[in-house]
């Protein structure tokens, strides 16, 4: 008997149909983690600029999710209708964050400097809310959508597929991760900012000019979230109120990775997108967005102070 | 002199629907005073306990869709084969569910939350409120959905042979909605001026002070945050039977905010603060309105009036007017003997 013959489907053997079950089950949880790969990307992004500020100047910033979502209007803008180059918007849209958060930096927090925490988030909540209503005045509350350059069919690799431009996004996160990993680790303004965040006092007294590494920290940190929006605002839609779920999302990282970890943010990005994705695929897609919120509450319950943090205290 | 002017204040806040002929204003009023309820049982986390909470648009919110499923009657599978069947209540046994419930949401959230302070602390106090918006909005089954629940009943007292009223209408609504802020404000008032209150005030200050000379950190924390929660779940009752639809929009964080923005700048820590504050800060948008301007503007204004009252009245409105008052009541107490003290004490 020719087993290789072509069969009719009905009268497939048995052992075939199980595996043909068992291999589908197996492409679909692949491609869940492919998909959770690129947005876990985009996250530790969120998480690393977030934890920086948090880590660095105690400062909860609401405004982190409004430089998101500026992140990607400027891209709007840049693409959609002055017509520029896809890749030159992105590096626009990054330095426009930068210099919004460094305005921020320099209008609302320079002065409330050794205030305690609760009245700087209140400031950052104001803040906020102007913003985005802001956004909404000047780009209207409809969906926008931006165009890429990116071959619009998928690469298709087996069963599984994901589109040039979640590559190219992953790729330019994994990038500038990489890249603040090495600032802060490597040059003279990281020392100084790892210096401030262990002792702002002992730093100054040190000669480090904290004033300037607090700008810059919270320069670095919004032009990561502007770097986020500008690269998912392409994949999404961009709406006004688009940042206040990043928000809250990157506040879990950095409570999954421990304050001012920029490791621990980079891995707590890809947990909280794998957790969302596969929740999202198994457990019920309209929870989606409650993983993140669940996983905050479980942890802090377990281990208060985040799951990679050596030795910060919570208090 | 004091008293005398609570009086005259009361006597105009319960004459306001007799010479106030716009209902669209009575409307903005009843709005307004459930927002002070709901701001008054914030001060009482934010102001004197010093925890900074962003969930207590939960706790409003939960409040609503309690009383509403209590008083309209519900059907839902908790498992696939086991359907629970809750025929329609009245509406002040809903209102009762609703407190209780809330009450012991605040219990169950004030053991998990209060593990961590500071900005840990508002973080899971958001997160909450989020997760709770999610299953309002998800579990259509039990809440509509983003359908909302309709024909919701007001509230109506019945006593047979004696009393029958039912609260529909503004001006019975603006009433009822006015003795239970004079409530609240009782309870908050006798609770922070008892030993409890003094406890919370003293971890305010300093919680590691007051932990060594025996206060039971936890416990305290705990009462004020079931004692917020319930009064917040009440104003959330009272709103679903006001406007009698709810949806999960009531979990907004935006109105959390509202709420921030009233105790912070009428004086958080003062029992007078979150009612100047709501009382500013309930008016406005209807001030803004009325200057034919769009939403987002209002909002934009509502932000930077938040920064700026940060800035310029870090300790609110009440605090910045405290020291004519004491100047006035220092004269008060030369005219009058001193056997004046007591009895205020008693008041409270």
């Amino acid at each position: 008997m020719d087993l290789w013959k072509p069969q009719p489907v009905g009268r497939l053997p048995r052992f075939r149909q199980s595996l043909s079950r068992k291999s589908c089950v197996l492409d679909q949880l692949l491609q869940h983690c492919l998909n959770a790969l690129v947005l876990g990307g985009t996250y530790a992004l969120l998480g690393i600029g977030l934890t920086l500020i948090f880590g660095i100047m105690r400062v909860v910033n609401f405004t982190h999710g409004e430089l998101y979502s500026f992140g990607a209007y400027m891209m709007f803008m840049f693409v959609m209708l002055l017509h520029l180059d896809f890749f030159l918007s992105l590096v626009l849209a990054m330095l426009l964050g930068i210099a919004l958060g460094a305005a921020i930096e320099f209008l609302l927090l320079r002065k409330l400097r050794g205030a305690d925490i609760d009245t700087t988030m209140l400031v950052m909540i104001g803040a906020w809310i102007a913003m985005q209503n802001l956004e909404q005045l000047v780009w209207s509350g409809v969906a926008k959508s931006i165009k890429t350059p990116f071959p619009s069919s998928p690469l298709v690799m087996g069963a599984l597929s994901v589109s040039w431009n979640r590559l190219f996004v992953l790729a330019v996160a994994l990038g500038l991760i990489l890249c603040t990993y090495a600032l802060v680790n490597r040059t003279r303004l990281g020392r100084a900012m790892r210096a401030t965040f262990q002792d702002p006092d002992t730093a100054a007294l040190m000669g480090v000019d904290i004033g300037t590494i607090y700008m810059s920290t919270f320069a670095l940190g919004s032009g990561l979230a502007a770097a986020a929006g500008a690269l998912l605002g392409p994949i999404f839609v961009v709406t006004p109120t688009m940042g206040d779920l990043a928000s809250l999302k990157a506040f879990a990282i950095v409570i999954l990775g421990g304050l001012g970890n920029i490791v621990g943010a980079t891995i707590g990005g890809f947990i909280l997108a794998f957790i969302e994705e596969l929740g999202a695929g198994y457990i019920s897609s309209g929870y989606r967005d409650a993983m993140g919120f669940l996983l905050i509450i479980a942890i802090l319950l377990v281990r208060p102070t985040g799951l990679f943090s050596r030795k910060e205290r919570i208090g | 002199m004091r008293r005398l002017a609570t009086i005259a204040g009361l006597a105009f806040l319960f004459s306001i629907p007799l010479w106030l002929g716009n209902f669209y204003l009575l409307h903005v009023c009843i709005i307004t005073g459930i927002f002070i309820i709901a701001a008054m049982s914030l001060n009482l986390l934010l102001g004197y306990t010093g925890q900074l909470s962003l969930g207590q648009a939960a706790f409003f919110g939960i409040g609503a869709y309690v009383s509403s499923l209590a008083s309209l009657g519900f059907e839902v599978h908790l498992l696939p084969d086991w359907l629970v069947t809750v025929d329609p209540k009245p509406v002040w046994f809903g209102m009762a569910c609703a407190v209780v419930v809330t009450g012991l949401c605040g219990w169950a959230i004030g053991r998990i939350a209060f593990k961590v302070r500071g900005a840990y602390f508002v973080i899971v106090t958001i997160s909450f409120a989020e997760v709770v918006r999610l299953v309002a909005l998800n579990w259509d089954e039990l809440t509509q959905g983003p359908m909302a629940l309709n024909n919701i009943p007001p509230l109506s007292l019945v006593i047979p042979g004696l009393l029958d009223i039912t609260f529909i209408g503004k001006v019975a609504n603006y009433y009822l909605v006015l003795v239970f802020a004079i409530l609240s404000y009782g309870i908050i008032a006798r609770l922070v001026r008892s030993r409890a209150g003094r406890a919370m005030i003293a971890l305010k200050e300093n919680e590691a002070l007051a932990a060594s000379v025996g206060i039971d950190v936890t416990k305290y924390l705990v009462l004020a945050t079931v004692m917020s929660a319930a009064i917040a779940g009440a104003a959330g009752a009272l709103y679903a039977h006001y406007v009698r639809i709810v949806d999960p929009n009531v979990f907004l964080f935006i109105y959390t905010v509202t709420m921030v923005i009233m105790v912070v700048a009428g004086g958080k820590g003062t029992l007078a603060g979150p009612v100047v504050g709501g009382v500013i800060f309930g008016l406005l948008p209807e001030g803004l309105r009325s200057l034919a301007i769009a939403p987002e503007v209002q909002w934009i204004v509502y932000g930077i009036l938040m920064i700026l009252v940060v800035y310029l009245l870090p300790q609110g409105i009440v605090p910045a007017l405290r020291p004519f008052l004491q100047h006035r009541r220092h004269l008060d107490a030369q005219k009058q003997p001193p056997a004046d003290i007591p009895a205020s004490e008693a008041m409270s």
